[in-house]
């Protein structure tokens, strides 16, 4: 067998293959995008980017009934998008094998809260999978289809960023063949109308005491024997925290978190003289082995509940005293994410910052225009929230008495995913605020990816485009115009002549991301001679910049390497010292 | 062997993965187990970045935790600094000297620290700066700094050469191999 090395998520998508999968759906995220991204190269199978994940996980859900092992992949934030189907799918279980993968950020690298998805599988009362390394995540997502089936439940694999992005050592195996199970027609079963499902609650109910006991043995729960006077009980990436912290100790890992083994939990408790749950975010765990009474006496007590966990960190907090380490250099700048050089975002902040208007924000690239030197976006909370909160916004400070219109600021993948249902709602209920889309043809903060408005499918080949601007104008938006974000006094005259318009508009932006479309112009130089030094071309907030204080003014200077020759800092220069020719 | 742990830091879009990505094929191709972990998302917009590579009979967790590095491989000056207290006592830094400023910096709002190289020196035994960013140019292309850091690593690696050009191979895509490989030499050549 062949050796690979392996991300969490390539390997899933490796066992994914072996399992004989043959639909997958998902909507980028960061850190589960890598599986669609692995499955959108391999033959045979149909690997999509949906326009969310709740249309991600109803397509796996129509896939499975045809027949098919079927997978819809996410991130944390994700599952609630996806929770109304997950929640039902429950309900009329499957026909071939479904899988939910949700991926969990601690540490929130790129994330904007710290949920913890386990508590959707006590809430869907369907098995919940936790590998710990990506050999791990190859074997347990088979393991998760054969159970899907077995129980006739969804069954959802829950990794950490530390999974998924991890690479370990994997050894690939062959696919299996695997013949479609062919449509399933069950009223019963599959029609959730309020009789069937009374049913199908008691089949759930009944389901999960079979899971229970299926655990007690499963080959998902393992116990390493060691010393007793400190055991533990963990899952995922802090089983490996625990083994290089405590390499000695009893560990009873838990491959299935959820439902929980209680035997074989009891057994283990009292085999050892203390014991210690290891787990990141929420006393997941903890709270269910504290409920069927038996004391923990090393969990939340000591480890925190925010933020990712280390072998350090696990091994101070359960031995009670800190390592002797070096302290960090003190003092050094940060260094906090920015638009890329070239970006389009930048031109348009450039703008929203010297207009000083509210801006209701959205999640994407242009997030980063809530940083300095920018300071333009007042909110983000989740996808698609812009277009919807100003709209309330709007509402809320005309019953205050004040007349203002908000701008949202929306990207394109964020616009499909769930920013239409804000503005078709915003113009039914008579709103007024100025809606910008950020349409730089991709997706561009998971990396790049494809999505309905550019033209390719996950798989690259060519794809019906939809067109922004006809869609708003279908829904009812009047004023729809296009706008060339790099170019700052048209854009600073559009929005004023949008801010005195009575009713809402929409602005869009169609300029390719830099980075996706290796984008690259012409750097420019300044004429260190002609720089007077007066600093109003840093306001495009750009690394390519810098100033030094030198002579009597100082001057500006542009790194070659670093510019993109977007032009977004000569416009801003009122002496003509920035050239690019 | 005892696990060996490398730290890879830089500035998001520098290329910081590739180095990494080596390193883990090589010490694989060397018949050891190895974990490698990277950051992904918000951070690549040119945040600080930081990738770990562990190797050795059998690792466990992914990352490296203070005061286990024997290795920092830095592609930009502040984010070497920002890393120096995961080093063991003995641990060794190679690093880009070419600075790149944070937006702050950019924006006149901060001030990019003038002594960092000397910061740098005191805190580790064996510190091995250079201007990479030049080789990398020199090679052919900036993105190849990845390469040339490589290459000037690699006598600390305890790993064979052959592994590590064969993991190159396998790495890097054929089209820019040629330019990488040249990269690669230039850094040795610094490294010796
Ligand atoms: C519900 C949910 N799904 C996925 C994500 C991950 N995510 C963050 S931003 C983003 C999309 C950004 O694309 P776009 O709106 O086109 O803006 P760009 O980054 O290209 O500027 C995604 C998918 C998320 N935060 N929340």
């Amino acid at each position: 067998m062949k050796k690979a090395i392996l991300s969490g998520n390539e390997a899933i998508a490796r066992g994914f293959i072996e399992a004989g999968g043959k639909l997958a759906a998902a909507y980028p995220g960061t850190p589960s995008t890598e599986v669609l991204e692995t499955l959108s190269c391999e033959e045979g199978i149909h690997a999509e980017w949906s326009v969310n994940e709740k249309v991600a996980l109803e397509v796996a859900i129509g896939g499975a009934l045809s027949g098919v092992r079927s997978l819809a992949c996410m991130k944390h934030v994700g599952v609630n998008v996806a929770a109304d189907p997950l929640m039902t799918a429950s309900y009329t279980g499957v026909n071939a094998g479904l899988v939910l993968f949700a991926a969990d950020d601690p540490g929130m690298f790129s994330s904007q809260n710290e949920q913890d998805t386990r508590h959707f599988a006590r809430l869907g009362k369907m098995p919940c999978i936790e590998p710990s390394d990506s050999a791990e995540a190859k074997e347990y997502i088979k393991a998760a289809f054969d159970l899907s089936e077995s129980f006739d439940t969804p069954v959802i694999l829950r990794t950490t960023t530390r999974i998924s992005h991890c690479k370990s050592v994997v050894e690939v195996g062959i696919a299996e063949p695997r013949a479609g199970r062919g449509l399933a027609r069950d009223f019963g079963k599959y029609v959730m109308l309020p009789n069937n499902a009374k049913k199908r609650h008691v089949f759930v109910e009944d389901r999960l005491l079979r899971l229970k006991e299926w655990a007690e043995t499963s080959p998902l729960n393992q116990v390493i024997d060691g010393d007793t006077s400190l055991g533990f009980i963990t899952s995922g990436i802090s089983f490996q925290y625990v083994r290089e912290a405590f390499p000695k100790a009893a560990v009873l890992k838990l491959g299935m978190t959820f439902p929980l083994p209680e035997k074989l939990i009891r057994k283990f408790a009292s085999s050892v003289t203390k014991l210690a749950v290891v787990e990141e975010l929420d006393p997941f765990l903890e709270e269910q082995i504290k409920a069927m009474g038996i004391t923990i006496h090393l969990g939340k007590n000591v480890l925190p509940l925010a933020g990712e966990f280390s072998q350090r960190l696990v091994q101070e907090k359960i031995s009670g005293s800190a390592l002797k380490v070096n302290e960090p250099v003190s003092g050094l700048l940060v260094r906090p994410p920015t638009f890329c050089p070239g970006c389009s975002h930048r031109g348009l902040y450039t703008v929203l910052s010297k207009l000083k208007l509210y801006v209701s924000g959205d999640i994407g690239c242009y997030t980063l225009g809530a940083l300095p030197p920018f300071s333009a976006m007042h909110t983000c909370i989740c996808m698609g929230a812009s277009i919807s909160a100003a709209h309330g916004t709007a509402k809320g400070l005309a019953l205050q008495g004040t007349q203002q219109k908000p701008v949202a600021v929306i990207g394109d993948s964020t616009f499909l995913h769930s920013g239409i249902t804000g503005l078709i709602n915003m113009i039914y209920n008579n709103g007024d605020a100025i809606v910008i889309i950020m349409n730089n043809d991709t997706t561009g903060m998971t990396g790049g990816q494809e999505h309905a408005g550019t033209g390719r499918s996950a798989k690259g080949t060519e794809a019906p485009r939809l067109d922004i601007a006809k869609l708003c104008q279908a829904i009812g938006v009047t004023r729809v115009r296009e706008i060339d974000a790099y170019n700052i006094k048209d854009l600073e005259k559009t929005m004023k002549e949008e801010l005195a318009a009575p009713g809402p508009s929409v602005l869009i932006s169609n300029q390719p991301c830099v980075l996706r479309y290796r984008v690259s112009k012409k750097a420019y130089v300044v004429e260190k001679e002609t720089c007077k030094g007066c600093k109003l071309c840093l306001k495009a907030g750009c690394i390519a910049l810098s100033f030094t204080p030198e002579g009597k003014t100082g001057f500006v200077e542009i790194d070659p390497l670093l510019c993109n020759g977007c032009g977004v800092c000569s416009q801003l220069c009122t002496s003509g010292a920035m050239k690019n020719s | 062997m005892k696990t060996f742990n490398i730290l890879i830091s830089g500035v998001g879009g520098q290329g910081v993965l590739l180095t990494s990505k080596v390193i883990a094929e090589a010490a694989l191709l060397s018949g050891l187990d190895v974990k490698q972990s990277e950051v992904h998302g918000m951070a690549q917009r040119g945040g600080s970045v930081l990738s770990q590579v562990r190797f050795g009979e059998k690792v466990f967790s992914p990352i490296v935790s203070e005061g286990e590095a024997n290795l920092l491989i830095g592609f930009e000056p502040l984010e070497t600094a920002r890393y120096l207290h995961f080093l063991k006592d003995d641990g060794v830094v190679i690093y880009n000297t070419r600075p790149i400023g944070t937006i702050g910096v950019s924006i006149a709002a901060e001030k990019y620290p003038a002594d960092i190289n000397e910061t740098i020196k005191a805190r580790a035994k064996t510190v091995m700066p250079f201007d990479g960013t030049q080789l990398a140019v020199t090679a052919g292309d900036k993105r190849t700094l990845n390469l040339v850091l490589l290459g000037a690593a690699l006598k600390f690696l305890p790993l064979k050469e052959s592994a590590v050009l064969d993991a190159i191979k396998n790495t890097v895509p054929k089209k820019v191999l040629e330019i990488n490989q040249r990269a690669f030499a230039a850094g040795r050549a610094q490294g010796k």
